[in-house]
């Protein structure tokens, strides 16, 4: 049944281009995204790796409607959201959300948890007055934070906590599509594993889909089902993880993978 | 041979407006050979940060160095005057940072930046000063030196401005490099990159090397002996080969596993990672006894009791954990 599925989202030719003041002065034309297409099919994860600058970031920006593409559509649950207009995306954005790398700038540092936690539900105009402390406190439940730290300011949480509560955020509108931009770049190894467990496990039980934007081919092979990978605003190669991180065609996959660093895996502590 | 730096059982603590200070570094003591490269390895709150800028004396003003030496060339760092420490840093010691987009002046030329460095240190004519900036910058970017030295950061690339940082360290010729996560601002690899070069500037240029790091996956293939910090304190100290791939202690063991392996994939093993659980970061270190051992997967008896000492599995390997005796 899975593969009749109409998928979730999926790009088709999507081109996105920057005016840009080069030394001279003179203006000139940065093709960020030079026709990009794929499709996730719902609940699954897709990685998109590459170096800084392929368009990795980029691509997540407009399929969260922050930024507007140049020509191409963005097909999400059977509407293309990349001619919609202001208005219309209002409906759609809640649906897709973004979380970033670091979580210490995307809080805001003044407001304390649960202003931050409620704020998409507020805007959205979705929370009567009783409801706010209840569902702050099942979102934070949702991603292991106690209800303790409802009232704490972002500076005094961990990286790992901070990043929970960026994830809680993002939950709160009950999103279809998540776009994670690095989001686990930031944090020390043993809370990436942490944070990596919880993704997977919210999938697992709401169904979500991810795209997983990162650099980390490691964290991208135990992560996704597909890969896509991407150089100077084209995706050069892309299919199951497995497949292309075992048997890559294209060189800059071969590129990537041999720039990895990594603890040889012979040389791994045995599993006990 | 003489270690160019010997550290002997350093103390740092913080003080925080409302209670006790905070014990960022407790009883750390390590030599550091010529050329030879020491990755410093720990998570946040480790302590990693404070150890290089407690050893160049850049703490904030929070920050007390209450015990222990540091001797480096013949010299107690800790004891040394500020007049003493200006003719050490940037000189005979350098520290690179983390982000290179933070560390390098947004409005001046990266040329310039490189050569108040070399002007802070040594009284030559200028004309003398700009050849070697030269010098050293071609040492870096062999190709296109006069392009670099006349941009303006934001116009380089993360690994250029990063070279330029290089450049600045290395400018007057120092016997020692801390370099505090030189390359987790940037992608794998322009990291594998940065990494060449040092190797290629300790191995021309003779330097030692402080390499601190979060990722134990960079020092593979690189650093030569390995510092695990935990909570302040050593948890394992040796020669990288034998961390790397036989970890001891039991802080060392859970963060490798912890790691996806590349080969990995969720169709097949769509399992959770095995993860150290807690979080050093937010909770307390405990008061008494070992400071893994809320978190550790292997505590005994012994462990909330007392702080384990170090058990010297080799000459050159020694851990701290009662498992080996402690």
């Amino acid at each position: 049944m899975a593969t009749n599925m109409e998928p979730i989202l999926r790009v088709e030719k999507l081109v996105k281009k920057y005016q840009r003041k080069n030394s001279a002065g003179s203006s000139e034309e940065l093709v960020a995204l030079g026709g990009v297409s794929f499709a996730v099919a719902q609940g699954t994860t897709l990685a998109v790796v590459g170096e800084s600058g392929s368009g990795k970031s980029t691509l997540g920006f407009c399929i969260s409607c922050l930024e507007n593409p140049t020509t191409g559509s963005i097909w999400f649950e059977g509407r293309d959201i990349a001619v919609l207009t202001e208005n219309e995306r209002r409906h759609i954005r809640p649906q897709i959300q973004l979380i970033f790398q670091d979580p210490s700038n995307s809080l805001n540092p003044r407001w304390r948890v649960q202003e931050i936690l409620l704020e998409p539900l507020i805007l959205q105009g979705k929370l009567t007055r009783e409801e706010m402390k209840p569902r702050a406190v099942a979102l934070l439940a949702q991603v292991g934070l106690s209800s303790d730290m409802l009232q704490r300011s972002p500076a005094k949480l961990s990286g790992g906590q901070r990043q929970r509560l960026a994830i809680a955020r993002a939950l709160a509108l009950e999103p279809k599509l998540l776009i994670l931009d690095e989001a686990l770049s930031a944090l020390d190894c043993s809370i990436q594993a942490q944070i990596a467990n919880l993704l997977m496990e919210l999938q697992r039980k709401l169904g979500m889909t991810y795209l997983f934007i990162t650099h980390d081919l490691a964290m991208a092979a135990h992560l996704a089902d597909e890969i896509a990978v991407m150089y100077r605003g084209r995706i050069m190669e892309q299919g199951p993880t497995r497949k292309v991180l075992r048997c890559p065609t294209e060189e800059i996959t071969k590129n990537l993978l041999a720039a990895m660093p990594s603890l040889d895996r012979a040389a791994r502590p045995p599993l006990d | 041979m003489v270690p160019i730096l010997e550290v002997q059982d350093l103390h740092v603590s913080y003080n925080s407006s409302g209670g006790a200070p905070y014990s960022a570094l407790a009883g750390v003591s390590f030599q550091l050979m010529p050329k030879e490269i020491l990755g410093v390895l720990g998570e946040s709150g480790s302590g990693k940060s404070t150890l290089a800028t407690s050893l160049l004396r850049l703490l904030p003003s929070n920050g007390n160095i209450s015990s222990g030496t540091a001797f480096f060339e013949g010299k107690d760092l800790l004891q040394a005057s500020v007049g003493e420490l200006e003719q050490i840093r940037g000189k005979r010691i350098s520290l690179v940072y983390q982000e290179p987009s933070v560390a390098l002046h947004p409005t001046i030329r990266a040329g310039r930046q490189v050569l108040h460095v070399l002007a802070a240190h040594e009284s030559e004519r200028k004309s003398t000063l700009v050849r070697k900036r030269r010098q050293v910058l071609s040492s870096l970017f062999p190709e296109d030196v006069d392009r670099i030295s006349n941009s303006y950061p934001h116009q380089l690339s993360g690994g250029q401005r990063q070279r330029v940082l290089i450049a600045q360290a290395i400018a007057c010729g120092p016997s020692l490099l801390i370099a505090d996560e030189p390359t987790s601002s940037l992608d794998p690899a322009t990291q594998m990159e940065i990494l060449d070069v040092f190797r290629t500037l300790r191995d021309e240029l003779g330097l030692a090397m402080i390499f601190i790091t979060h990722n134990p996956a960079l020092l593979a293939g690189f650093a030569d002996r390995v510092l695990v910090l935990y909570g302040g304190r050593i948890a394992e100290l040796g020669p990288a080969g034998t961390i790397l791939s036989l970890p001891r202690h039991p802080y060392a063991k859970a963060l490798f596993q912890s790691m996806p392996a590349i080969s990995g994939d969720k169709t097949n093993n769509g399992k959770k990672l095995p993860v150290i659980t807690g979080d050093s970061s937010s909770a307390p270190l405990p008061r008494q006894g070992c400071v893994f051992e809320p978190r550790c997967p292997e505590r005994m008896e012994d462990c909330r009791k007392r702080e384990p000492a170090a058990v010297n599995l080799s000459e050159s390997h020694t851990v701290f954990c009662f498992k080996y005796g402690g």
